[in-house]
């Protein structure tokens, strides 16, 4: 299952690569950073958000939560991209290291309960 | 079950064209028949109307309309659709049976023609009792018609024909069997699809009509199949946005029906049938989006009605189909324009309909306990019906939820692997590259679950460099599992350990037990044994393999298997590194190899060898386990520890100014009595993932532990594949004295002074001096320069001298002189090469060295000659006049730097002037400080000129000079000044006084006045004197001279 899961997001970069690219043309500054709904598929929704430094962040949802408009959707990735900045300035934090964090990881699994 | 099964039925999928039937032609033996037919059948393009046509003899017994029902009331439906309704429609109920009877208006025997026409029509009308189709007649003529209503005889005909046929006059009509055949059909057609518009018309109204007899309870059924019906036949009269409004209302109408195990199929098949129906006149209306909506909603409603827990293998089948034909009809309405976009093409539907199909198999499997239990197909079809077809669709002819287990055959995987590769190829359409790959994986398994691991390697292998590229371990580390296991069961030795190498290294995800496990595998394989079988392999084909395993290990003894490790992350990394950019000649080239296992065990090699660009050196870097013989544990990695092998060797001359690179690193695994398995790194080492690595350990400012003394940190070597062989050092010293800067023209002395520091005799000692190349090109036509000293050197001399043997040196010193005729900047070369026998370890090379000095110097001009030209009174003159003595004066100004000596100089006149005496050099052996000058005075007439003559050319002036430190030997440098022209003019009259140069009180002064005629003409000259007051004055006050040519003459 946790493979599926990989596939998906490794898949969902197609398509994030595809909106990043044709919005780059047009002004990079003031880009959106959250790029919506990436793709449906039958079983789930994945959402894409693209930090201004290409950080890419993806939710995958199960397709029957109708609870998680694309408000909500957004609000999470606010909170992500701020708690992954939080971590980002850790200065004993190495960039492309996996994440180690305890606020972070409380911060996520907290955001899962909460979808529940 | 076939798959079959779940196939639309074709009269579902072609486009319904009024079916229009064509009696009385005689197709086989009448030409003209033929023709006629040939005129309907050929070219139906877009642009002629929708009519699908049929010969039939003229008894042909169309299908018999079965009498209509009066009341609904105590009639309870079967099921919803008859199988044969859409064929019946399209194939075999005409809309319209047109009799072709040959007729001409002027028939002989008109009476019999007319009455065997009106049989053959009464003929069809009996074979389509109770049926609303219309007959028509048309009458093939051997005449063109005249224009309606000028052939009486015609429209009297014609009528009759109708009344004994019973026929409106809408429905007779001409052939003429003229030229214009195919013009004719045309119009026919046209008429013809009237027609059929019509009946359609009415069959639609026909359908509508019975509505009001049906209820709600009993009659559910019925409603769907009348809007069906009715969809159907606007459909056919092409009128698809009816048509499409009543499957829409007919697919609602499905979904109110109660559902329940034995109509679930029906109902499921029905709601098929129909989406399929609405998909495909969305797309026709270019309304892709309603298609996909529907589709959407389509699925959403079906998705839950799986049925019995033992048909859920039904249910996945025909899912998949429903996706496989959204796919199919998205994929045309793209073929016919309709643009497709990255996150909505039908790749998505290929590939939901495979992962359905695929989600059947697993369910069939377990309904049946595993492939292995194949029970056999029942012995009498229970599918067969007496006559093959079932009633209605989507209904089974035996009673649900018996016989289920003995039904269905094994999927066929090719279903699911075409899917998949129509799925990728949409997908590379869209450029969705990851998209593709993952769906590769799929396709790879699929083939590993068939037992075509040859395949399933193939592609497993092509999208592994991706996944590798992008750093996604966990999803690589379950691609190379399947590989392996594919491998493994193949028994590809090659393929087996490379895979496994992955998978025990670092980028796999495998647990610890795992990754020992197989190393323990690939052990056995450098040992020639069969390795252990992979978990979750089939029993039967582990046997096969184990078999096959055993085939290799005796054939294949001492076989040497080259992998290259560049492209994977293997267990094994390897950084090589000289360890300088450069080594001098005379110093020994040292190499180091490191090496770092992240495996579980140990792991032992037998040998270690470099590669470098020139070959011969790689004798010297070579490890293993006969030569030199390092310590046995040295040849042992131990996992998490970096080994380093060090190595040495002493470049040779020849490769001085070469690079020498490392081209690859070999390491060899196993033993010659077992298996060798080299492992190849191209360059310097490092593989797919050690380049992020050593970017991100570069970032990284952890503290690294202490490590203990030998050790390295692997994240601190870097690799370093080449290096520069560079000459020796060279130990003399050259030194160059002389006194800048260079005058211009002068032979200017450079002292080359070459000193050796050297232990020994440094042999073949060569100079080059000269102008450095590589300036401007101009200076190199400018600079001379020579050995000898002595004499003055021209354009002759080169501007650089190369090689000038020197011999074996002692200390020793080299003149040099240079003669620049321009002024400026120069850089000059010495280089100093030499070659000197040394000694390195043991080996005696020869070692050639060379020295380089360069040197800047400026030219400047030696002095500056200033030239004017005086009276004899020193009075500055503008011009010159003829035959009047003046005077050449010349200022030399010394600029340069050193003490200037002037040897002479001379004064060469042009034939326009001449000397009043003997001119000598009066700066003779003169000596110019800095700044001083010197003048030299010389007394000229100006020979008469041809009249007009304004300037004249005076000649030149040549210094002749050295530098006061020259010695003797240095020649003298003449330096030309040409002396400028000066304006002449020519006097006609000269007056010359003759004045004591002073006088005394009270005595006389006598003066004496020359007047000259400079003319050819006589001249009258007055002249007065008019004395000053301070003088008396005695003589001649007022004179008038008479004609004088050219003579004195003289007053007092």
């Amino acid at each position: 299952i946790e493979l599926k899961f990989h596939y998906t997001v490794h898949t969902s970069l197609d398509v994030v690569e595809e909106k990043v690219s044709a919005v780059g043309k047009v002004i990079v500054d003031q880009r959106e950073l959250y790029l919506g709904l990436l793709y449906p598929t039958e079983d789930y929704k994945v959402y894409g958000y693209v930090t201004n430094s290409k950080v890419k962040f993806v939710i995958v949802v199960d397709s029957s939560n109708t609870s998680l408009r694309d408000n909500e959707i957004r609000s999470m990735f606010r909170k992500l991209h701020n708690s992954f900045t939080d971590v980002m300035c850790n200065p004993f934090y190495n960039p492309g290291d996996p994440i180690q964090s305890k606020v972070f990881d409380s911060m996520v699994s907290s955001m899962m309960v909460q979808t529940c | 079950m076939s798959p079959a099964q779940w196939d639309l039925p074709p009269e579902l999928c072609c486009r319904p064209m009024a079916f229009v039937a064509l009696t009385g032609l005689d197709v086989v033996y009448n030409a003209v028949h033929r023709a006629i037919w040939d005129a309907f059948c050929a070219n139906r393009r877009a642009d002629r109307v929708p009519i699908s046509f049929k010969v039939l003899p003229g008894d042909h017994e169309y299908p018999k309309c079965r009498t209509k029902r009066t009341s609904y009331e105590w009639y309870i439906p079967k099921g919803i659709l008859k199988t044969g309704w859409m064929n019946k429609h399209l194939n075999l109920v005409p809309a319209l049976v047109v009799l072709f009877y040959e007729l001409d208006w002027d028939e002989p025997q008109w009476k019999e023609k007319q009455s065997e026409c009106a049989t053959k029509v009464e003929i069809v009308r009996t074979s389509l009792q109770g049926r609303n189709t219309k007959v028509a007649v048309v009458l093939i003529q051997k005449k063109t018609p005249l224009p309606p209503g000028e052939d009486v005889m015609a429209s009297e005909r014609a009528a009759a024909l109708c009344n004994a046929c019973d026929l409106s006059g809408k429905s007779l009509f001409v052939l003429p069997h003229t030229d214009h055949l195919v013009g004719y059909i045309i119009r026919l057609e046209n008429a013809f699809y009237e027609h059929a518009q019509t009946y359609y018309y009415t069959e639609i109204r026909r359908v509508k009509s019975h509505k009001e007899f049906l209820n709600k309870t009993t009659h559910q059924l019925l409603f769907v199949r009348h809007q069906f019906k009715t969809a159907f036949f606007s459909e056919l009269k092409q009128d698809t946005q009816n048509a499409l409004k009543y499957y829409r209302a007919a697919y609602s109408l499905i979904h109110e029906l109660r559902t329940h195990e034995t109509n679930i199929l029906e109902i499921k098949t029905m709601a098929g049938f129909i989406n399929y129906k609405i998909c495909r006149l969305c797309f026709q209306h270019n309304t892709p989006l309603d298609a996909i909506a529907q589709f959407r909603k389509h699925i959403d409603l079906c998705k839950k009605k799986i049925g019995s827990a033992e048909l859920a293998f039904e249910h996945a089948a025909w899912m998949s189909k429903q996706f496989q034909y959204f796919g199919d009809l998205f994929d045309e309405a793209i073929k016919l324009g309709l643009t497709a976009i990255q996150t909505q093409n039908p790749g998505f539907y290929y590939q939901q309909a495979a992962h359905y199909a695929q989600e059947r198999k697993r369910l069939a499997f377990q309904l049946c306990g595993g492939p292995e239990a194949n029970l056999g197909y029942p012995a009498p079809d229970p599918l067969e019906t007496p006559t093959g077809i079932l009633d209605f669709y989507g209904q089974r002819a035996w009673r649900q939820g018996h016989q289920i287990s003995t039904c269905f055959k094994l999927v066929s995987q090719e279903l699911i692997i075409a899917l998949l590769s129509n799925a990728v190829a949409q997908f590379k359409k869209y450029k969705c590259p990851r998209m593709k790959s993952r769906l590769m994986v799929q396709m790879g398994e699929e083939y590993y679950h068939t037992k075509d691991y040859a395949k399933a390697l193939k592609l497993l292998d092509y999208v592994m460099c991706d996944y590798r590229t992008e750093r996604w371990w966990g999803l690589l580390t379950s691609i190379l599992g399947t590989a392996l296991r594919c491998s493994y069961l193949m028994a590809q030795v090659k393929d087996y350990v490379s895979y496994s190498m992955e998978l025990v290294g670092r980028a796999s995800m495998l647990r610890e037990d795992q990754k020992s496990r197989i190393q323990k595998n690939v052990a056995k394989v450098l040992k020639n044994e069969p390795p252990e079988a992979e978990p979750d392999c089939d029993p039967s084909a582990v046997k096969a393999a184990q078999a096959l395993w055993n085939e290799r290990g005796s054939q294949a003894s001492g076989e040497d298997l080259i992998l290259e490790v560049q492209d994977s992350v293997p267990f094994v990394q390897c950084k090589a590194r000289f360890l300088h950019p450069s080594f001098h000649l005379d110093v020994p080239v040292q190499l180091h190899v490191f090496l770092l296992t992240d495996s579980p065990h140990p792991v032992r090699f037998s040998k270690l060898c470099v590669s470098l660009s020139n070959q011969d050196y790689n004798q010297y870097c070579v490890v293993d386990s006969l030569g030199q013989a390092p310590a046995q544990e040295d040849m042992c990695l131990v996992p998490g520890r970096t080994h380093r092998y060090s190595f040495r060797f002493v470049a040779r001359p020849e490769d001085v100014g070469k690079k020498i690179e490392i081209t690859g690193v070999d390491l060899m695994l196993g033993s010659e009595n077992g298996r060798c398995i080299f492992l190849n790194w191209r360059g310097g080492g490092g593989d797919a993932a050690s380049s992020h690595e050593a970017l991100q350990a570069t970032r990284s400012f952890k503290r690294r532990g202490r490590l203990p003394e030998n050790e390295v940190d692997w994240d601190t070597v870097s690799i370093q594949a080449s290096t520069m062989i560079i000459s020796r050092v060279p130990r003399i010293s050259v030194q160059l004295h002389h006194e800048p800067p260079a005058l211009n023209n002068e032979m200017y002395c450079m002292m080359v002074t070459i000193q050796s520091h050297e232990d020994i005799v440094a042999r073949d000692l060569k100079l080059t001096a000269g102008l450095k190349p590589g300036q401007d090109a101009n200076l190199s036509h400018t600079t001379h320069v020579t050995l000898d000293g002595s004499k003055m050197c021209d354009d002759s001399h080169r501007a650089l001298l190369p090689d000038i043997p020197m011999g074996d040196l002692q200390p020793q010193e080299k003149p040099l002189s240079i003669r620049c005729s321009t002024t400026g900047p120069r850089i000059f070369l010495v280089h100093v090469a030499y070659t000197v026998d040394t000694c390195i370890e043991g080996r005696d090379i020869v070692c050639k060295c060379h020295k380089d000095e360069t040197v800047t110097i400026e030219t400047v001009v030696p002095f500056e000659v200033a030239v004017k030209f005086v009276s004899t009174k020193f009075e500055h003159l503008e011009h010159v006049f003829v035959d009047v003595p003046f005077l050449l004066m010349t200022d030399i100004l010394s600029m340069s730097p050193w003490p200037l000596h002037l040897v002479t100089s001379e004064l060469q006149l042009a034939p326009t002037m001449a000397a009043v005496d003997q001119p000598a050099s009066q700066v003779e052996e003169v000596v110019l400080q800095t700044g001083e000058s010197a003048s030299e005075c010389f007394c000229l007439t100006c020979p008469p000129v041809h009249h007009g003559t304004t300037g004249v050319a005076s000649g030149q002036y040549v210094m002749s000079w050295k530098r006061k430190s020259a010695n003797a030997t240095i020649p003298v440098v003449n330096t030309v000044i040409t002396l400028p022209h000066v304006a002449v003019e020519t006097i006609p009259l000269y007056v010359h006084a003759d004045l004591p140069s002073f006088g005394r009180v009270r005595e006389s002064l006598p003066v004496k006045y020359h007047i000259q005629n400079r003319t050819a003409i006589v001249q009258e000259v007055e002249m007065s004197v008019e004395p000053s007051d301070a003088f008396m004055f005695s003589g001649l006050k007022q004179v008038l001279v008479v004609p004088l040519i050219d003579t004195h003459s003289v007053a007092a």
